[in-house]
């Protein structure tokens, strides 16, 4: 929170996403699809940052406003036969909704009382997708190949299963994300959200209304969490319960945590950088979770405001 | 009919914490353009009362008038937007923040003029109102540190700069002095006495000789009430305040 350096962090953040669009050419098979699920999950895990990073909120029922995303798409695509661009509309929309209304009701807490009240509702949320299995397929899920038509746009039309399409419409999304979240911690608004996290009393008396504020993140961090959980869906041609489970509340914590919390970038270097940590302990041994929990220990006690974190505090002090 | 109201009033103003009577009838009037000082011991319900004022404390009964309009039930945040700026008893800044964001906080709130002004970039004014404010108040110019790492009484001075940087009508100060040493202590005053041609000032203050020398007029609390009201000279010379307040 500096004066100007707006080009400078501009500039950074375009040369990820041109090396981002760049690296498809060369990356193995693998590693190609690797990285497309990368991006959507880093693009949640902005959603999430925006949040926690930036209003200081920590949240364990981020999975409610992915999975709303998820299934706002899918359902519309299995049931409906919807295209793939009203689905993802549709998708959208709901996480926003669902995010204004949790917000209303949660937002009356701060603190590990939000942590608790956020995880109730997503709880509840997650027993109602299996409650409600006829619909959502329960903890089966639902395969939306065979219903998902490609994506038209303009002329052409695009099967989201070809991993090529995967790759660029999640680029785009992560892109869209990326750009949308670095303009708003750098508006007027995301200075204000930062000042509430460091001093909530001092901003009200600054004359702000921090209760809204608090509202405009959480409506803003559920709707870019459901962007990423709606292209999940789509891309992936699947949805579950699994999204809705505690598991993908803590997931995008554990990302931001790792790849610096209130930075701009650290949510792709932490989703990254875990998916990878995941797979290479894969590879060595069946309980690779071991590994990972190892690792994080390791990389928290290193870096504790994680690693993009780390590089503001010691190079990039312009880094937003 | 040329008669100018008062900025400020107050109307059997009533807090009560439990049992605790912290204010009791309080009808405060501060007129535009005055340095108004409220003095009284410790418990006196001072804090209460401008807590009152700025809306950080619901009165339990009473009402606050601000230029005429009823206030009683205007949240803190919107009291801000009318003109009534705090500053408090424990310096309150944003430590971890730069000197030019703790500013820039104060000045952005003030140029906001609409819902959609929250989410444009910041224009290039921002940046000259943010350094006038802090040239103001003389603080130097390391405007990119930390202010948590400011020595305590740049820190009061950067807290003076974002209240005035609000531009607002009354300027409520909270002990203003304390911790302050004898030569900083000297520049505040000076900094509050040039500010108060264009802002009417309310002053909490235990440190009598700022008192006397700032203020045009001076009320006194004692156990929640006003006990005396009138010139630094008069307040001197009156018995009960001698009696209450400079000891018996």
């Amino acid at each position: 929170m500096t004066r100007g350096n707006g080009r400078r962090a501009l500039v950074l953040h375009l040369a990820v996403l041109l090396a981002l669009l760049i690296l498809q050419v060369f990356l193995p098979p693998f590693h190609h699809g690797m990285v497309a699920r990368i991006m959507v999950l880093a693009t949640y895990a902005i959603g999430y940052n925006l949040l926690l990073g930036y209003a200081g909120l920590m949240s364990l029922g981020h999975a409610m406003f992915f999975a709303t995303g998820v299934y706002g798409a899918g359902l519309m695509v299995y049931h409906l036969d919807l295209g793939p661009a009203a689905a993802f509309l549709v998708g959208i929309a709901a996480s926003t909704l669902v995010a204004a209304a949790v917000g209303l009701l949660t937002l009356r807490t701060t603190g590990v009382a939000f942590l608790i009240v956020t995880m109730m509702f997503a709880q509840v949320f997650y027993l109602s997708t299996l409650l409600f299995s006829r619909i959502t397929g329960g903890d089966q899920g639902l395969v939306l190949t065979g219903h998902l038509q490609p994506l038209r746009l303009g002329g052409l039309k695009l099967a989201l299963a070809d991993p090529g399409v995967k790759y660029n419409v999640a680029l785009a999304t992560l892109a869209a994300c990326l750009l949308v979240n670095l303009w708003l911690v750098r508006s007027p608004a995301g200075r204000v959200l930062v000042a509430i996290r460091e001093n909530e009393e001092r901003t009200r008396m600054l004359g702000y209304n921090t209760a809204a504020y608090r509202l405009l993140a959480l409506i803003a961090s559920g709707a870019i969490a459901g962007t990423a959980g709606a292209v999940y869906a789509l891309l992936f041609s699947y949805v579950g319960s699994t999204f809705a489970s505690i598991l993908y509340s803590i997931y995008p914590l554990l990302w931001v945590l790792l790849g610096g919390a209130g930075t701009t970038v650290g949510p792709l270097i932490g989703a990254g950088l875990m998916a990878y940590i995941v797979d290479a302990a894969s590879g060595l041994t069946s309980s690779y979770l071991l590994v990972v929990g190892l690792a994080l220990v390791v990389l928290v006690m290193k870096f504790p405001a994680g690693l993009a974190g780390a590089l503001r505090a010691r190079w990039w002090r312009w880094l937003p | 009919m040329a008669a100018i109201g008062p900025l400020l009033q107050t109307e059997a103003l009533h807090k009560a914490f439990g049992g605790l009577q912290a204010v009791q009838g309080v009808d405060l009037r501060v007129d535009p353009g005055e340095i108004r000082a409220i003095i009284g011991p410790n418990g006196a319900g001072k804090t209460t009362l401008v807590g009152m004022i700025s809306g950080r404390v619901r009165p339990t009964s009473g009402r606050v008038l601000f230029d005429g309009r009823d206030i009683t039930a205007a949240p803190a945040h919107a009291r801000v937007a009318l003109g009534i700026v705090s500053t408090f008893q424990l310096t309150n800044i944003y430590g971890n923040l730069s000197v030019y964001a703790n500013v820039a906080l104060a000045v952005q709130r003030r140029r906001l003029r609409s819902a959609f002004d929250i989410l444009r970039p910041d224009d290039p004014l921002l940046a000259g109102e943010v350094q006038s404010a802090l040239e103001e108040v003389g603080l130097p110019t390391a405007w990119d540190l930390p202010a948590g790492v400011l020595p305590h009484g740049h820190q009061r001075l950067l807290e003076m700069a974002m209240a005035l940087a609000l531009r607002p009508q009354l300027l409520i100060l909270d002990e203003p002095t304390q911790g302050l040493d004898p030569d900083e202590s000297a520049a505040l005053t000076a900094l509050i006495r040039r500010i108060a041609d264009r802002v009417t000032v309310l002053l909490v203050e235990h440190n009598l000789e700022v008192v006397l020398g700032l203020s045009h007029r001076i009320t006194v609390m004692d156990r929640g009430s006003i006990i005396a009201e009138g010139t630094p000279g008069e307040i001197e010379a009156n018995p009960d305040v001698q009696r209450v307040y400079l000891g018996q």
